[in-house]
């Protein structure tokens, strides 16, 4: 069976923008000057770093923001945040134009629906990224479709001048100046066969789906980006049931990436909770879920983790390994 | 210049025929790169999937698309069955980027694996393709179906051996919303059209108690540009038929019963497919490949441990697997026929000849 140790992309980092004081935009080209694949727009790409020892630090996913259909480069847009788990400020911080990456090949768990008639993307600050390349493709398929964009303010909005002046349909909401949207508003009177589309933070899609599912919109037409970074917590131990191992998880680090640091390959692909890849059976120990891939019913029962996001409650964890 | 050839040179022969005078025959070299199916005396489902990213030199696995010497054969075979049913090869329209894709895929693959037969040139949009084998020679625009006498996926695959599927992915859902199928086992495509995962392997028994296709299904969801799988799948058919398709049921059918002890070394074949799943980039779709390979039972029993594994698999073989697959009736003949050639050795472990 496949895993994690998939052969990767080598990139270069053929040029680093700042596009605002908080996101960075990197243009990625193969390290060998050839074409990158296509993709599908709403792709992401886990993107590995390395420290000045060469060994991996992170490992963070990001979606895919440049034009679909042109393998000269991939985009990606990185939000600097000081309390996260470090991949976002080495990239900020420690990579030169010139560097070397290694990045996975395109993924696509946020895809349009192409029986759509009509969709609606809503995008709260740096959620915005997927957006960008699926734009693009409707653009181009001519299809239908209209951008709700919330963020705090104008300086701090990836992109914003950029969508509007190319993209008519786009609406700018910007909560410093008392703007935001109203997913009731925007939903109510979509025509039949619209599928709306949100990323960004939690709080946004679980008002947009609120609002989808109180005005009787099937499931099927609601997508949200289900990635969810690692999150920091308490450190704890996990036990390997079958390899007889014992691993310390840091506060900051998930269990996939401690087990990753001692030599285990477990099988995983979007590292952000929301593929299904890394679905562990828990044979000890409470779990705090922070994946989209189980259900509710799994989760209460804890008796599988996906091991890329979630951590132990307890003080220490039993894994099937 | 390579080093070394991984991807045996096919020597293709004149057309032979898959239906009436049934003159198709493998060579002694097509005999021993047979995708031999079973590495175990007897035979079980599994997720048994794995990395298609070549195999042995010279071995069906080692090329993405595998040419061999029924090259012609099969290609006329193909135009035959679409002449008397075009719709064979149907594509719901919103597949066309996906049918983009495969053109791609094939394309790029064919050249690169048998650069003596196939070239692509790329310019820009503006395409040529060369396929040597068939005569062709086509200049075309890459995204405008116009400027291809046919629907990309259809011209395409009319010069690839084996069937194709094309699926969507909606809903964490794979949807069959297309297909190229004139060699297949007994399933129709304009039947499972727009079908999803569940519905098209309804019919299939045990695997789905057995949690098979939820696993399956899990797994390719989340399959990766550039990172295909494989996986062999397995059958008999009487005669060397390639259509034993459900819309010609009336012409192949009754074939079942005209299977006796003295002609059963000829007429019952193992029908092997190699089965290979890509990611494709821009739709995100699934593309499907379904290679087909037909031995008789007197060719494989040319090679004495296929003989004694497959003698030993079909004895053990649970009935409503034998049933599902459409020959329990003639099944007690080959078992028969082949215990001949089984002394009860132990065999190696795997899949290989020798």
């Amino acid at each position: 069976m496949i895993t994690s140790q998939q052969p990767s992309i080598p990139v270069r980092v053929a040029g680093i923008d700042q596009v605002t004081p908080s996101v960075k935009t990197f243009t990625l080209e193969h390290a060998e000057g050839i074409t990158l694949p296509c993709f599908s727009g709403g792709s992401h790409v886990v993107v590995t770093m390395k420290d000045a020892q060469g060994q991996v630090c992170h490992r963070n996913p990001y979606s895919l923001t440049s034009p679909p259909d042109d393998g000269r480069c991939y985009r990606i847009s990185v939000r600097r945040d000081d309390a996260g788990r470090g991949g976002s400020l080495f990239m900020h911080e420690r990579l030169g134009e010139g560097d070397l990456l290694e990045i996975s090949a395109p993924v696509n768990l946020f895809p349009l629906n192409v029986l759509a008639r009509r969709h609606v993307l809503i995008a709260g600050g740096i959620g915005i990224t997927p957006f960008l390349a699926q734009m693009h493709e409707l653009r181009q398929r001519g299809v239908p479709y209209e951008l709700h964009y919330q963020f705090r303010d104008d300086d701090g909005a990836p992109y914003r001048d950029a969508i509007a002046a190319r993209e008519p349909t786009a609406t700018f909401y910007e909560s410093d100046r008392g703007e935001y949207l109203d997913p009731l508003a925007i939903l109510r009177d979509q025509p039949l066969g619209t599928h709306v589309y949100v990323c960004g933070p939690a709080g946004l899609i679980e008002r947009v789906s609120d609002a989808a599912a109180q005005l009787g919109w099937p499931a099927r037409h609601v997508h949200a980006e289900a990635f969810t970074a690692p999150p920091v917590g308490e450190p704890f131990t996990v036990v390997c049931n079958r390899s007889e191992r014992e691993i310390e998880v840091p506060g900051t680090a998930s269990v996939l990436e401690a087990l990753e640091g001692a030599g285990l390959e477990p099988p995983c692909s979007c590292r952000g909770g929301a593929c299904g890849e890394c679905e562990t059976r828990v044979l000890e120990g409470d779990i705090e879920h922070y994946d989209h891939f189980l259900s509710d019913d799994v989760k209460a029962a804890n008796s599988r983790m996906m091991i890329c996001v979630s951590r132990a409650r307890s003080q220490r964890v039993v894994l099937d390994l | 210049m390579q080093a070394e050839t991984t991807v045996a040179e096919p020597n293709v022969k004149p057309v032979e025929t898959f239906r009436d005078d049934f003159t198709y025959s493998n060579s002694p070299e097509a005999i021993r790169r047979f995708p031999f199916p079973f590495p175990e005396d007897s035979y079980m489902y599994s997720v048994n999937i794995e990395p298609h990213n070549g195999g042995p030199p010279g071995s069906a696995y080692a090329p993405a698309f595998d040419i061999d010497e029924h090259y012609l054969s099969e290609i006329e075979e193909r135009r035959r069955v679409l002449e008397e049913d075009p719709s064979r090869c149907t594509v719901l329209p919103h597949m066309m980027t996906a049918q983009w894709d495969t053109l791609e895929l094939l394309m790029e693959s064919l050249s690169t694996d048998y650069p003596q037969h196939f070239t692509l040139t790329r310019d820009g949009d503006r395409w040529t393709w060369e396929n040597r084998l068939l005569g062709i020679r086509d200049t075309f625009t890459f995204g405008d179906p116009e400027t291809l006498p046919r629907e990309p996926f259809e011209y395409i695959t009319r010069q690839v051996q084996g069937d194709f599927t094309l699926h969507d992915q909606r809903d964490d859902m794979l949807y069959m919303d297309g297909g190229m199928l004139t060699c297949q086992a007994d399933w129709s495509l304009q039947f499972d059209l727009g079908m999803n995962f569940h519905e098209w392997h309804g019919p299939v028994p045990r695997a789905h108690e057995m949690g098979i296709f939820d696993r399956a299904l899990k797994y390719l969801l989340n399959l990766q540009v550039g990172h295909p799988v494989r996986r062999l799948n397995w059958t008999m058919t009487v005669n060397p038929r390639m259509d034993t398709s459900p819309e010609n049921y009336h012409k192949w059918g009754i074939d079942r019963a005209r299977v006796t002890p003295e002609n059963v070394g000829d007429k019952a074949h193992l029908r092997v497919e190699l089965q290979a799943l890509y990611r494709l980039p821009r739709s995100n779709a699934v593309l499907f490949s379904i290679r087909c390979y037909l031995i008789s039972v007197n060719e494989l029993a040319t090679i004495p441990k296929w003989a004694k594994r497959f003698h030993r698999v079909l004895k053990t073989l649970p009935d409503d697997l034998a049933d599902y697959k459409g020959f329990i009736d003639y099944r007690p003949l080959v078992v028969d026929y082949l215990s001949q050639f089984d002394d009860g050795e132990e065999l190696t472990p795997g899949a290989a000849p020798g």
